[in-house]
């Protein structure tokens, strides 16, 4: 099936969302829409999945113009969408799921759902899906739960399938697997549209990429195209993807974490045994898939987390059983993992969220009394150091976007004398401007002699900024490798594989050359 | 990377299908919102060299799917100072009409009202507004009378009425901003108004320093019953709501049980009434003694001055609004959550306390069990309709005092009753709670969407121009 979409406008109002957008999907080929958060990318598919009306412009389907009422619309026509956030019930079967919206029914309206675990067998067959149809959704792990989403658009006859941002969940392997199966449906005529920001994988599958930046679409690439031409036709202005990073030099161990295990409230180990250090001047990288005991290994050191044993010591200071506010006084800078939760107060200025911990120390505070004038001199020097974007310091912070919001957390944390500086998922939702901007922060506190320690999922993240990675693996550690070590090695040891053996591993295929 | 930030969203995108549709769609259209709000909030400037973009758009209109019990509260709580006053209108006029509609006169006059339609009219409208302007006349100014004092008699009446509301309201108002939803204020003015009580007829001290110990009494008291609420939070992880309903239950039979011992009860009495206070331990009057007036209303003037400063210029109220707005990021930021939550319930009783004093030692000037009337219930009203803030709690108090004063008025005037006072002020916090309907009554715009927009061009245009001048 061919889908081309001709001069596509999508207005708010006054905002222009889409402007004039001309895509042509060919049969068999997977076409990336690269482009930044908020580049009208989801406004696009929308658009063409039958949620919105486009202000102006056509769709065409097999070269005949058509109109989407809705998304049943866009379904009978051949085109099915991935959410980049699952659409499930999760205490459903897969198979219900799947039937779920065109349900096939006995008489007097019982549910029959032979026919679609057969269809679901079938599908799963024929791409290598390994779907079982009567495992219960929330059991699944989050690669396959992303399969049964593709099996319900593939069962629905959709000939073009949009996946919008479908890496984001997955582990590095998964990603992989994901991309072999859109080679397969490639392979089996049906065309891909694959919406992300993420160069590599853009790069790896794509026959055609199509760049969008500002509702328009500024260039059309070619998958051997480099990265960072890419990133440039992204950003709109060149962009250096690589860190420039001097080798760190690591000073004294002041940071020491021994033998740190943290329970959850049902009992299990969600952290368990850790032991490593962290040196002045030096980043430690805690890599990992999302929900392995990072966020707990953060939080423990914060004080945020009960049922701690172990040790925890910076410069010689015991810092488990004590309280939050004691070990951010002793000088511990914390970028929590998701900003808006535990990061900003949203509601609160910018110029209160720059405070946000040392609302009650001087010149904040005298006494139990604030001082309205301090908070704002200090709200306006750290928005101007850091460039961050808002209409003025007494905007709400919840009104900023995503990179500036994370500026604002940053210039709080780094507007006091660190002793460590830990910080969770520093670019998650940041703009690619931003991001170039956040990572030399952190490499500039690294070289101020500060020791760091940045938890990511993202192995790009991982690899720019470490000296030395730890993989976390179900709230073990798998091992701590130099920074320079290869993706492979680090896919492993995400996977549960001791740093040794995953090492080792790549000896044998290298000669033993790492 | 997922972009599930949860920022506001201006309701200015519009989905083709509006009833809800199938969970699909609605979050399909969420993220769709999120990526064009995101567009506009995150201008795309090249590299820096452009001045910062404009484009805010109100926080009040977060409208994402996880929109939780606490920040419905928060907006309910918080809501636009217009909405507030246009659901005051709609409610004096939907007031009006049921006033005509009980009317005798009325009743009378449509029985033939195909005929002559102008007497129905004529009789509504008289009904509805002789009741007003006797409401009006009961809790301002008595236009008729004939000296100066008799005059604004009525202002002072209301005054005094709208003291407890005050205090008790921005108890209230405080503990909202804290993020609790403090039920208690009944039970806490009650206790309050017992330890005040108590001071105020069993020690017998000098002028003054006796008023001061009643006074402290009354707050140390209303404060104990408060911050036994937080604590309990804290501890047990109890809901205040649970804990204050069930805390206004204890106080009212305490009381009542209390009236009954011989510490309590005045000497030679069967009915459950307190001895008198003592001559110097009552506010002293205000305006002399043609008026009810004392001088608790001052002390409710200095609360809502110190609440103003606690919440706005303080470190314990910077705490409070942190642990109200966002408990996570405030326990990040090394607040201590569970302190927050005792210290608010403990202050919020104080204040409600300070309604007790009033009661005991201004107007009432003996303790029964009926002593803090219904005032601790609408002090829950006042503080809704003052948007939490401790002026609007303040101006919101003088409403309801007005009236309750001018209710009276009505009552013995017109004939109307009094329970339509009651209905009004239903009708208010009914509207307050549902600003959909006010903005679809009065076509005011959705929160943000429109004023966004219009930032959101604007900026749009300066940073294309600026980026094309860079």
């Amino acid at each position: 099936m061919k889908l081309e979409l001709i001069g596509i406008t999508k207005r708010f109002g006054s905002l222009v969302a889409n402007d004039s957008i001309d895509l042509v999907v060919e049969p068999g080929q997977v076409h990336s829409l690269l482009g930044e958060n908020g580049a009208g990318k989801s406004t696009l598919m929308n658009v063409l999945y039958g949620l919105y009306d486009p202000t102006d412009g056509q769709i065409l389907v097999n070269d005949s113009p058509v109109t989407f009422k809705g998304p049943g619309d866009a379904m009978a026509a051949g085109i099915g969408m991935v959410h980049q956030h699952f659409m499930l019930v999760p205490v459903f079967t897969g198979a219900e799921n799947v039937a779920l919206g065109n349900e096939a029914t006995r008489t007097a309206g019982m549910l029959n759902l032979r026919e679609t675990r057969a269809r679901i067998r079938e599908i799963s067959d024929q791409y290598g899906f390994d779907v079982d149809p009567d495992a219960v959704v929330e059991d699944l792990p989050v690669g396959v739960q992303q399969r049964v989403e593709i099996i319900k658009a593939l069962v629905r006859d959709a000939e073009v399938l949009i996946l919008d941002e479908p890496t984001a969940v997955l582990t590095p392997k998964e990603t992989d697997e994901l991309l072999g199966i859109m080679g397969q449906l490639k392979a089996d005529g049906k065309s891909i549209v694959f919406i992300s920001h993420k160069l590599r994988e853009v790069k790896a599958v794509s026959d055609v990429i199509t760049v969008v930046r500002r509702g328009k679409v500024v260039g059309t690439a070619d998958p051997t195209a480099s990265t960072t031409e890419l990133a440039s036709l992204m950003v709109g202005r060149s962009v250096s993807l690589t860190l420039d990073k001097q080798p760190a030099a690591p000073g004294e161990t002041t940071f020491r974490v021994r033998n740190l295990t943290v329970h959850a409230a049902n009992g299990q180990r969600v952290v368990d045994d850790l032991s490593f250090d962290v040196a002045r001047g030096e980043i430690l990288a805690v890599a990992g898939v999302q929900g392995n005991g990072q966020t707990e290994l953060t939080e423990a050191i914060m004080g945020l987390q009960d049922h701690v044993s172990g040790s925890v010591t910076l410069g010689g200071d015991e810092l488990v059983g004590r309280s939050v506010k004691q070990i951010i006084r002793a000088g511990v800078g914390f970028v929590p993992e998701d900003r808006s939760v535990e990061g900003l107060v949203g509601t609160f200025t910018v110029a209160e969220n720059l405070v946000l911990n040392r609302y009650d120390t001087a010149p904040f505070a005298k006494g139990l009394s604030m001082s309205p004038t301090a908070v704002d001199r200090n709200a306006g020097e750290k928005i101007a150091e850091y460039d961050v974007r808002t209409q003025s310091a007494s905007a709400a912070a919840g009104t900023l976007s995503g990179g500036n919001q994370q500026k604002v957390v940053m210039a709080r944390e780094f507007s006091r004398p660190l002793e460590l500086f830990i910080a969770s998922q520093p670019t998650r939702g940041v703009d690619v401007g931003s991001i170039e901007f956040l990572h030399r922060r952190i490499v500039a506190e690294r070289d101020g002699g500060t020791p760091v320690i940045i938890v990511s999922t993202e192995l790009d993240e991982v690899l720019e900024l470490a000296d030395r990675i730890a993989v976390l693996y179900r709230g073990r550690l798998m091992g701590i490798v130099p920074g320079t070590v290869s993706r492979d090695v680090l896919g492993l040891m995400m996977a549960g594989m001791p740093a040794d053996e995953a090492l080792a591993q790549f000896d044998d295929v290298r000669g033993g050359n790492l | 990377m997922s972009p599930q930030e949860d920022r506001p969203v201006p309701d200015n995108a519009e989905p083709k299908d509006d009833g809800g549709g199938s969970p699909t769609r609605r979050q399909a259209r969420a993220t769709a919102r999120q990526d064009e709000v995101r567009q506009e909030n995150e201008v795309e400037t090249a590299g820096g060299e452009i001045p910062p973009p404009a484009a805010p758009v109100s926080a009040a209109s977060r409208t994402t799917d996880e929109a939780s019990e606490a920040s419905l509260l928060e907006r309910v709580m918080t809501g636009n100072a217009l909405v507030a006053f246009l659901s005051v209108v709609l409610s004096l006029i939907i007031g009006g009409l049921l006033i005509a509609l009980t009317d005798p006169e009325v009743a009378r006059t449509s029985s033939y009202f195909l005929g002559r339609p102008q007497d129905l009219l004529g009789a509504a409208w008289s009904a509805a507004s002789g009741a007003y302007i006797a409401l009006f006349q009961g809790s301002i100014i008595n236009f008729e009378a004939d000296s100066f004092s008799r005059m604004i008699y009525p202002l002072t009446q209301t005054l005094t009425v709208a003291t407890p509301l005050i205090c008790a309201g921005l108890g209230v108002a405080l503990a909202f901003r804290a993020g609790l939803f403090n039920i208690g204020a009944q039970g806490q003015i009650l206790i309050g108004a017992t330890f005040a009580a108590w001071v105020g007829f069993t020690l017998h001290l000098p002028v003054g320093l006796h008023l001061l110990l009643v006074i402290l009494a009354g707050v140390v008291g209303g404060a104990l019953w408060g911050g036994l609420v937080g604590l309990l939070k804290a501890r047990t992880g109890a809901h205040e709501v649970i804990l204050t309903i069930m805390f206004n239950y204890i106080a009212t039979n305490l009381v009542l049980y209390l009236l009954t011992t011989p510490g309590f009860q005045r000497p030679g009495s069967t009915n459950p009434i307190s001895p008198q206070l003592d001559s110097t331990a009552v506010y002293p009057l205000l305006l002399g003694s043609q008026f009810r007036l004392h001088w608790g209303f001052v002390v409710a003037v200095v609360a809502t001055v110190f609440v103003w400063w606690l919440l706005n210029r303080s470190t314990v109220g910077f705490e409070l609004r942190a642990v109200g707005a966002n408990p996570s990021a405030a326990r990040t930021a090394g607040i201590n959550v569970n302190r927050g939550y005792m210290v608010a319930m403990a202050v919020a009783g104080g204040l409600a306390g300070l309604a007790g004093v009033a009661q005991v030692a201004g107007t009432e000037r003996v303790l029964t069990s009926g002593v803090a009337a219904s005032f601790g219930f609408d002090a829950i009203t006042v503080a809704l309709l003052g948007r939490s803030s401790p002026w609007g709690t303040f101006a919101a108090g003088l409403l309801f005092g007005a009236f309750r004063a001018g209710g009276v008025t009505m009552q013995a005037s017109t004939g109307t009753s009094i329970d339509i006072v009651l209905v009004v002020q239903s009708l208010i916090v009914l509207f307050i709670a549902a600003p959909p309907l006010i903005r679809a009554l009065f076509r005011l715009p959705a929160p943000g969407a429109p004023r966004s927009q219009r930032r959101g061009r604007s900026t749009n245009r300066t940073s294309a121009s600026t980026g094309a001048a860079a």
